[in-house]
This record gives structure tokens, C-alpha cells and sequence, in this order.
């Protein structure tokens, strides 16, 4: 079971919070963006061999909806996305 | 039968016989013993039947690395696949080997070893492939395979006497095993303050002190061991398990600990989840076997078993021994072995020369160096050992009823690697040592290749002093031993034939690694899964390594090219029960109540499930009715008279902030922020692919300020939903979403006759249409008590959604049901609930809603706002409308017979044929305004097919069905809105 890191909680086991789910880019202008362009940022969800930048929401703690960088490979918690080893 | 007890010695207790069963025979054994001892001292040689090939087998180790003889203990011990030495003997155990019927003595399954050379691996992969697999599966798993799992206890059994515990604990250092390093480490890391927690899988600390006659500071080691036990349990920072198997090493520094027997009666295991700061792996090392023919012959034991016998259990293992070793350990063994009196005919040392430091220990027991053993006389039971030098000359047979063999020693380095670690192929060790570790974890003592005493405590206590930032402690001095090694990965030697053994546990043997290699499985895994070696219950324990030796050999390339298989969790047996804890029922995930449960209890209620652990009453049964005249009782209650319903457990949720209407906009499809103070409104709420996420209503009580319901089942996925969007797309609205679900309670007064219910009860508000019309609220009291009334209605009758506070809730409902009573009201369940909803064609997530419909399928086109630019969904249902796809669409369905129930799920196809379907039944309820029976179904094309028959097919039946309008009664909504 992971440590996660909350802003507010400090480091707290893993079954206190729900996946959110890897960052996706920002929503696109549904008015703007073409049809592919939409189902892309809908359906293709980041899925590197290394650093993620995801969400997890501390949904039996404070409520936060935090995002982390994990390492796919090694579930380290790092710091941004070039630290991972 | 012969006793090979000792008169004295070892770690039982005599004074303590414990009388047991083992395939249906009685034997004795003392307080101490494993099965595997107490089967030995009672001279049972043949215990077991192999996996494949039915051979007989005996035991050949002395802890969980036991390959051969698994049992299944039965009666109140019940448990399967269990290695016979790390079952700690109780008076009164029964157990049977596994695999053989019906004993091994007497095998039927074993004419399987006359075809056992045209079964080799891969053998059933290749052969039963036509027509398929699945066809021959079963068979094959009955005769070859292992015992199943217990059977449930007859239902007039007692109790179990007692339960799994699953425990969370921390500490500073986790230190996992109490052998000579670790105890050292814990006493170090103890005695700086630290919270240590150490644990170990032996039923006493010592580790392989307990197995040996070793020496510290003078005295015998089990007599430090003792001390250093009492101090550490003096400590109060430090717990101390034995008997508690560290079974796995996950991420962030968490390991899994199974204590097999907690100190507690009334717990049967328990299973501690730690959290550690540092982790010391003291998990000592595993003696792994040599490669003969015939090296599983019952009687064939590794050496460190066989000492372990004699000095822990006082077993002689045998009364002649001849041992074959490629290293020094093996010597200690038999010096040990002759102390005991057992007769050790000779070392085979496959070595030449052997060195000093091993000729040494041998104490005037003959050592023929150069040699090894070339096959095993005896089938049933080793009568002799065939012995020659390496080149095949001079062979001779030795005659002995024990064939000790000593292949070197292995780091049980199975957590270090879990933790991933890597590992280095150790030249001067002949095997894989802990690398870089992964984690924040250090391996000390037998574990980290370190095999000698003097340095296990060295070790041990570095460790322990570099985390604490404490000085070294005084090292006590000890007992030395040498230990080399000449790696000999199998015998070669001329004149050596027959089967050897690299898995006994899974029959497979020199040859089947040979052919996995020639067929193409070069890599480790791939010989793994291909020959079965590895796997089961001991994981390969004594037998991996020279699997991968075999490889290498074969191939022409180092061991460190080879590389180990992965390894995984757990490193012994774990019982489900004891990860599961006590999460059973009602006791982890307890049931969430309204204060009416205890009401609808008494008044007789059949509860149901309501979603998110919600309990609410399904129907109220009364006298001898039967179920359908309930829910029909209930439903006319509603349509002609009143009825009440508790609605506490719908989600609700509070929304405050200057942006809250703008969000309410966003999250549903329709309008929610033109709404007035005083208003509320129905709505829709979509995931961002478009599909339904849940129904509810919105209600404006002040300019900034909103409540929010949602259905039962969802609330906490809608809230997940709304908190997501507010932290991470809109962090600059001010909005503050607060879960009130159980601060408001509230009881639906529903029928023609609610507003004579709602005047006799008494309120300072005014109820008059014209005041409070549908899809209004207002504030004021109601029987007194402080209430917000809502109008709205899910059963399409007049309703009034009385809200309370929770401590108000028991009264007010008995208050309701008083006031009622001139009218006729009834309590109204979920069933009834359900049949009033499909009369007015209401939604209900779950049947009509699935991954998907949308909103224009279901007929409410209206609900998806043509004003709003934007909102969660809506690009995606407009992208997927664009599709050519058929659409299923809701429609009401009247069976051509009334009286025929349709089921729900049912499918509709064309002319009610065989086949593909065209739309199923989500709903179907007798209608008590109808008078008949009434359904739901998505349809295709099914709003331009109204008028059409169409058919539902059954197993043994088609119905004829009309289809129609989604709605039964009242279709104006005249009534809801009186």
C-alpha cells in the first residue's frame, strides 16, 4: 500500500484516498475543438512507463483533490516529472 | 513400529505427548514437534505421492522450504496443501497426504509412473488441444494436482472458535527474523529507543541456532538466545512475534506479517499490516538440494533437515546415513548426525581436492572426495546410495536408509527482492546475493550471503547501529566454521541415469528444462511456466537456483545472464482469512440506518438493500398476506388514499458561493440558475462522455446558496464528480460543497389525501397550491418541529417531502402515521415505490439508465438545455447523436395477455426468434391502476414504433407485448401537481 503526500494530511496510506485517474490536459473549447481532438482528450489517457502526474482525491481524510507525480515503474512518489530514476 | 526418538535433547517437551492421526493411523508425538518430526520420530518414511508422476516421496526439509510432503489437515484444523514441517502438532490433529488415494502406501494413481516418460513438459498442452483444453482440464486436475480446498462444516457444526484479525502497526524498524542477525539487530535498534517490531516464522527465536550446536560467548547459543529474548520482551518499544511469517514486501516500506497463532484464544490468525522506517531482512538462508537420479527416493533428505532432526526434534532421521555435499556445511551435519548416533557411512564430496577446513569437521567419518552419487537404491525407501568418481570410475554402492545431500546454501533473499531489490550472482558463494537495495531496507546475516555466525551478529548489529546512529555493541565471541563451495549444478558423471529431480514439489527433472530449452523457452520465466518448475506452494525454495545452474550450464553462459525468475507475495501460504481480517458483514462495513428502522423492524419490514450500505424496508408484510397483495396494498394506499416514505438515505448536498448557480449549470444539463429562491427543479447530471451519472433535484434556498439530492446509490460519486470539477477545473469559483445526507431526514406524506394528513398534523405553512404549487419549497414548522416542505414527487401523486432534522425524524414519522390514520395511510417500502415510479415512467438509474442510454432515449430531450452553451457532457452526446448507430429507446410495453409477467431483462427480438435483440425489458410491475401487468423497455426505434407488437423472448416462451407511451397513469401529471 502506497504513501500518499496531502498538502494538508501529510503522508497517509493509500486506502484513505479514491484514484483520480492520470492528469489529462486542460478540457478543450468544446465549441473549438474538432471531433478527433475531443475524443482524443476524452478517451486517451496518459499511460507512461515512469513519472505520472495523477490525481487522487483524500476521499476518507480531508476531501483534497491532490495531484502527484508517480513513478509507474517503482510507485515512488517523486517530485516533478525528470527526477525519476 | 520403531521409535526414533532420542532419549534427550531438542526443543520438545516430553512431558507433553500429543497423540494425532495421519491417514487414518494413530501415532504419538510430543509438545514442540512439526508433523514432519513427529511422522519421523514414529519412523513413517513414506508420507507423500508426487504431483505428477505419483512417487512416492518422504520428507526432505525441515521448514517452509519442504518440497514433498504436503497434507491436508482435517476436523477443526481444516486446511489445505500444508507442509508437514511447518505444521506445529496439536493433540488430536488429523491430516492425509494430498494426491494419492487412497493412501501413498497404496496408490492407484501411480501406474501414471509407467507412462512417465512420454509425459514430459508441456506434455498436456500439446497433447489434449482438440477440440480444446477445457475438455480435459478437469480430469487431469483430479489426478494430477493437490488437495482441494476444506469442505464447509456441516450446517449443525459448532462454531468456528474464533476469527482472522488484520492489524495495522508502525515502527521504526522492522526486523524479520530473530536468527542469530536478527536478534542482534533488534537488540541494538532496541536498545536506542527505537519501535521495533520483530517477527519471525519459527515457533521459538534462534533461527538456525535451533538447528545447530553452536557457541556464543562459551555457552551453548540457545542460551544467549534466551537472554536476548528476555531483554527484548523486557523493552516496551518493542513487539516481539514468533511464529509470524513476513510474507510480503511492498511499496513505501509496507510488509505484510502473518502471525499464525496469536497469544489471544479466541483468534485463530492474525495478519499485521506495518508501515516500517527502516526494514533489517535477517531471513538467514535456505540449504538448497544436489541433482542425482532419483534424488526424491523417500529417505533422500537435504543435510541441514537431518541436523535439524536430531538436535531441535531429538529425531534420528535414519540409522545409516551417507552424506553428498559440494561444501563444508554439510560436514557439521554429520558430526552432528554421529553425535547422535546414526552411523554416517561416508561424505560424498563431489570436490577434489576437499578442503582441509571441510576434512577436518569430518571426524573420522570417511570422505571420498571427487566422488558423487549416481542413483538410489530403493523405491519406496532409500536402501542405498550408488556412489562413483566424477569420471564414472569406481563405482560401488553404499548401503544406508538416509541419503543426506547438501547442493550449498541460498540467502533467502525472496523479500529483498519483492521489495525490488536486485541481486548479483555471488562466484566465491555459488549463488544470488542482495544487490541494490530498492527500498529503505538492509540485509544482514544469512540473507545477505554473510553465513557464519561471527559475522551474522556483525552484521546484524551494523546494520542496526548505522539506522540508530548508535556506537557498535561488544560482539560476543563464537563457535567458528568454515563454509566453501564448488558449485556442482547436476551429476554428469557416467552411469548416472534416471530421473533427477530440479522441483520435486513439481516434477520436473534435468531432462524437461533441457526440452523447454530446445523448444525455445530460453529465458528464465519462460522455462518456468513452461516446465511448472518453481511454482507452488514452496515456490521453488530448494530447487530455483539449480534450475537456473541448469540453464546455464545448457546454454553456455554465466548464472548472472540467466537471472532469477520474479520474485512475488507471498514467500510462505497465507490464509484468505487472515487477509481478509474481520472484514465480514457488518463489522468493517457497517449498515447505514434512518431512525425509522427500528419502527419499520417492528412493524415487521422485509429490508432490502438500498445501495452505498443503506438499508431501507423493501415491503411491510401484514397477516397472511402474500407478497404481491403487500405491494398492491401499499401502491392503492398511494394512488387512492396516502401513504408515507422515508426518504433520508437520497444524497444531499449543500452548495454555497457566489458560483454555486453558475456550477449547477454546468453540472446538470439543464437551467438549474434562473431558478428563484423557493424553487427547485429536476435534473440530469452526465459524465463528460455523455452518459447519465445520476438524477436528482436542485433546490434555491437563498441567492448564494443551493441543496442539492441526489439518489441513494450515487451520492457518493456525484460528490467525487462536483469536488473534482471544483479543485482542479474551476479552483477560482468560489463554491463549498457540503455533504448534509444525514443532517436532513425526511418522510414523503403521497396521495390524494396528503394535504388532510399535512393539516391534521398541524403547520404554519401554507399548503394551498397556489402558495406552495409543485417544485416549491418552504421553510416553517410541521407538527411543531422546525421542517422544510418539498413539493415533489416521485410517484406522481400529490406528495409532501417533509424535512427534519434527525432527532426529530422517530416522532414526526409516528406523528404522520397518528395523523394518517383517519385517511388510511400506509408505509410504503421500496417495492411499492418501484411499481408507482414504472406506472408514471420515472427513470431509475440501474434500470433504465445503463452505460448506454442518454437523456433523448429516454424520451426527455426536454431535460438537455438548448440554451446553455456548455455543460459536463453535452459535446458528447451531441458527437455520439451524430452517429448512424440505432438508438434503443424507452417505451411502455402492455403484455397482450395482462396477466402475463414479463421478467426484467428480458429480451425483445424480432417475431420472438432466435435472434439478435432489438431492446429488453427494464421494468415490469403489476399496476394497480391498470389492473394489470405493465413494463419498461428500450426499444429500438422504439418512440416511432409505438402501436407495433412486439415480442419478448423467454426460454420457453415468446409474449406478445404493445408497445406504447413510457407511461401509465396520469400522463398530464394533473395529479402531482394538485
Amino acid at each position: 500500500m502506497m504513501l500518499i503526500p496531502c498538502p494538508f494530511c501529510g503522508h497517509r496510506n493509500e486506502s484513505e484516498f479514491a484514484y483520480g485517474g492520470p492528469v489529462k490536459p486542460d478540457r478543450p473549447d468544446p465549441h473549438a475543438a474538432s471531433d478527433e481532438d475531443w475524443v482524443d482528450w476524452l478517451t486517451t489517457v496518459p499511460n507512461p512507463l515512469g513519472p505520472v502526474e495523477e490525481r487522487w482525491w483524500h476521499v476518507k481524510g480531508c476531501g483534497t483533490w491532490l495531484t502527484i507525480w508517480r513513478d509507474t515503474r517503482t510507485h515512488c512518489v517523486v517530485e516533478g516529472s525528470g527526477d525519476a530514476g | 513400529m520403531r521409535d526414533r526418538r532420542l532419549a534427550s535433547g531438542g526443543r520438545i517437551d516430553r512431558s507433553r505427548p500429543l497423540a494425532f492421526r495421519f491417514n487414518g493411523k494413530g501415532y504419538r508425538g510430543f509438545s514442540g514437534d512439526t508433523l514432519a518430526s513427529a511422522l519421523l520420530a514414529s519412523n513413517v518414511r513414506l508420507t507423500a505421492r508426487s504431483f505428477k508422476y505419483h512417487r512416492p516421496r518422504g520428507i526432505v526439509g525441515s521448514g517452509p522450504e519442504e518440497p514433498a510432503t504436503l497434507v491436508e489437515l482435517e476436523g477443526c484444523h481444516a486446511s489445505a496443501n500444508r507442509a508437514a514441517t511447518t505444521v506445529r502438532l496439536e493433540d488430536g490433529m488429523a491430516a492425509r497426504s494430498v494426491n494419492c488415494w487412497p493412501s501413498p502406501g497404496l496408490d492407484l494413481g501411480a501406474v501414471s509412473q509407467l507412462f512417465a516418460g512420454l509425459i514430459p513438459a508441456g506434455f498436456y498442452y500439446k497433447t489434449f488441444k482438440w477440440p480444446g483444453w477445457r475438455l480435459y482440464e478437469p480430469a487431469i486436475r483430479r489426478a494430477a494436482g493437490l488437495a482441494g480446498a476444506p469442505d464447509a462444516p456441516p450446517p449443525d457444526a459448532p462454531p468456528p472458535d474464533g476469527h482472522f484479525e488484520a492489524v495495522h502497526a508502525h515502527a521504526d524498524v522492522l526486523v524479520v527474523g530473530a536468527g542469530p542477525a536478527g536478534l542482534m539487530a533488534a537488540l541494538v535498534a532496541g536498545r536506542a529507543g527505537r519501535r521495533v517490531f520483530l517477527a519471525d516464522e519459527r515457533t521459538e527465536a534462534g533461527g538456525s541456532l535451533l538447528d545447530r550446536r553452536m557457541e556464543i560467548a562459551g555457552r551453548p547459543a540457545l542460551e544467549w538466545v534466551a537472554e536476548s529474548v528476555a531483554e527484548l520482551t523486557s523493552m516496551p518499544n518493542v513487539t516481539h512475534l514468533q511464529d509470524a511469517c513476513v510474507w510480503a514486501y511492498r511499496e513505501h516500506n509496507f510488509l505484510m506479517v502473518n502471525e499464525r497463532s496469536p497469544a489471544n484464544p479466541s483468534m485463530l490468525e492474525r495478519n499485521w499490516r506495518v508501515r516500517a522506517g527502516k526494514v533489517i531482512l535477517a531471513t538467514g538462508a535456505i540449504e538448497r538440494g544436489l541433482v542425482f537420479p532419483d534424488n526424491d527416493r523417500p529417505g533422500v533428505m537435504l543435510a541441514s533437515a537431518a541436523q535439524a532432526y536430531v538436535n531441535r526434534f531429538a529425531v534420528k532421521p535414519g540409522e545409516r546415513a551417507v552424506v553428498f555435499a559440494n561444501n563444508d556445511s554439510a560436514y557439521a551435519a554429520a558430526a552432528d548426525l554421529l553425535a547422535s548416533g546414526v552411523d554416517v557411512a561416508a561424505i560424498v564430496d563431489s570436490r577434489d581436492p576437499v578442503p582441509d577446513s571441510a576434512r577436518d569437521l569430518a571426524g573420522g567419518i570417511p570422505v571420498k572426495g571427487g566422488s558423487v552419487v549416481i542413483g538410489v537404491r530403493g523405491r519406496r525407501s532409500v536402501k542405498g546410495a550408488a556412489v562413483s568418481k566424477r569420471d564414472g570410475q569406481g563405482a560401488s554402492t553404499i548401503d544406508c536408509d538416509l541419503l543426506l545431500h547438501s547442493g550449498g546454501w541460498s540467502p533467502a533473499v525472496h523479500l529483498f527482492s519483492q521489495s525490488r531489490g536486485s541481486l548479483r550472482y555471488d562466484e566465491s558463494l555459488a549463488t544470488f546475493v542482495p544487490d541494490e537495495a530498492a527500498q529503505a531496507c538492509v540485509s544482514v546475516g544469512g540473507a545477505s550471503g554473510e553465513l557464519s555466525l561471527a559475522s551474522a551478529l556483525r552484521t546484524g548489529a551494523e546494520a542496526a547501529a548505522m539506522i540508530t546512529g548508535t556506537e557498535m555493541p561488544d560482539l560476543p565471541t563464537t563457535t567458528g566454521e568454515s563454509y566453501a563451495i564448488t558449485p556442482l549444478w547436476r551429476v554428469d558423471a557416467p552411469g548416472a541415469k534416471g530421473r533427477a529431480f530440479l522441483d520435486i514439489q513439481n516434477d520436473v527433472t534435468v531432462d524437461d528444462v533441457h526440452l523447454a530449452l530446445r523448444e525455445g523457452y530460453e529465458n528464465v520465466e519462460h522455462v518456468k511456466r513452461y516446465t511448472t518448475g518453481g511454482m507452488g506452494l514452496d515456490q521453488g525454495k530448494t530447487g530455483n537456483i539449480n534450475i537456473i545452474g541448469t540453464i546455464a550450464l545448457q546454454k553456455g553462459v554465466p548464472l548472472q545472464d540467466v537471472g532469477t525468475t520474479t520474485f512475488r507475495p507471498p514467500y510462505s501460504p497465507v490464509s484468505f482469512g487472515a487477509i481478509g481480517g474481520i472484514r465480514e458483514e457488518s463489522v468493517v462495513l457497517p449498515y447505514r440506518h434512518t431512525p425509522v428502522t427500528q419502527w419499520n423492524l417492528d412493524r415487521g419490514a422485509f429490508m432490502y438493500e438500498a445501495g452505498a450500505r443503506w438499508r431501507r424496508p423493501g415491503y411491510f408484510l401484514r397477516g397472511d398476506e402474500t407478497f404481491q397483495e403487500t405491494v398492491n396494498r401499499e401502491c392503492r394506499a398511494v394512488r387512492e388514499c396516502v401513504g408515507v416514505y422515508d426518504g433520508s438515505p437520497l444524497g444531499k448536498f449543500e452548495l454555497k458561493g457566489r458560483d454555486a448557480g453558475r456550477f449547477l449549470d454546468h453540472v446538470y444539463t439543464n437551467l438549474m440558475s434562473t431558478l428563484k429562491p423557493g424553487q427547485c427543479r429536476y435534473g440530469l447530471m452526465l459524465t463528460e462522455d455523455g452518459l447519465i451519472l445520476d438524477d436528482g433535484v436542485a433546490m434555491r434556498l437563498g441567492e448564494h446558496r443551493w441543496l442539492v439530492s441526489t439518489s441513494t446509490a450515487h451520492a457518493d460519486a456525484v460528490h467525487g464528480h462536483m469536488e473534482e470539477l471544483l479543485q482542479t477545473q474551476f479552483p477560482d469559483w468560489s463554491v463549498h460543497v457540503t455533504t448534509v445526507t444525514s443532517q436532513w431526514n425526511n418522510a414523503t406524506v403521497c396521495g390524494p389525501r396528503a394535504r388532510e394528513v399535512m393539516a391534521a398534523l398541524g403547520t404554519d405553512i401554507d399548503l394551498s397550491p397556489e402558495e406552495l404549487p409543485f417544485m416549491r419549497f418552504a421553510d416553517g414548522h410541521v407538527a411543531g418541529l422546525p421542517a422544510r416542505v418539498v413539493r415533489v414527487s416521485f410517484t406522481g401523486e400529490l406528495s409532501f417531502e417533509i424535512n427534519v432534522a434527525p432527532r426529530h425524524m422517530r416522532d414526526l414519522w409516528e406523528w404522520i402515521m397518528e395523523a394518517g390514520a383517519p385517511s388510511g395511510i400506509e408505509p410504503v417500502g421500496s417495492e411499492a415505490s418501484h411499481v408507482l415510479r414504472v406506472e408514471k415512467g420515472f427513470l431509475s438509474l440501474g434500470h433504465e439508465v445503463d452505460g448506454t442510454v442518454d437523456a433523448h432515449d429516454l424520451g426527455m430531450s426536454w431535460i438537455m438545455s438548448k440554451r446553455k452553451a456548455d455543460y459536463v457532457g453535452k459535446r458528447s452526446v451531441e458527437l455520439r447523436r451524430r452517429g448512424k448507430a440505432v438508438r434503443r429507446e424507452l417505451v411502455g410495453l402492455l403484455p397482450a395477455d395482462p396477466n402475463d409477467q414479463i421478467p426484467e431483462g428480458a429480451p425483445l427480438t424480432p417475431g420472438g426468434e432466435k435472434r439478435p435483440s432489438e431492446g429488453l425489458v427494464t421494468a415490469c410491475v403489476w399496476s394497480v391502476v391498470l389492473d394489470r401487468w405493465v413494463a419498461l423497455a428500450l426499444l429500438e426505434n422504439g418512440k416511432s414504433r409505438h402501436g407495433e407488437t412486439v415480442h419478448v423472448r423467454l426460454k420457453n416462451a415468446t409474449v406478445a407485448a404493445t408497445v406504447g407511451e413510457p407511461v401509465f397513469h396520469d400522463p398530464d401529471g394533473l395529479r402531482m401537481r394538485s
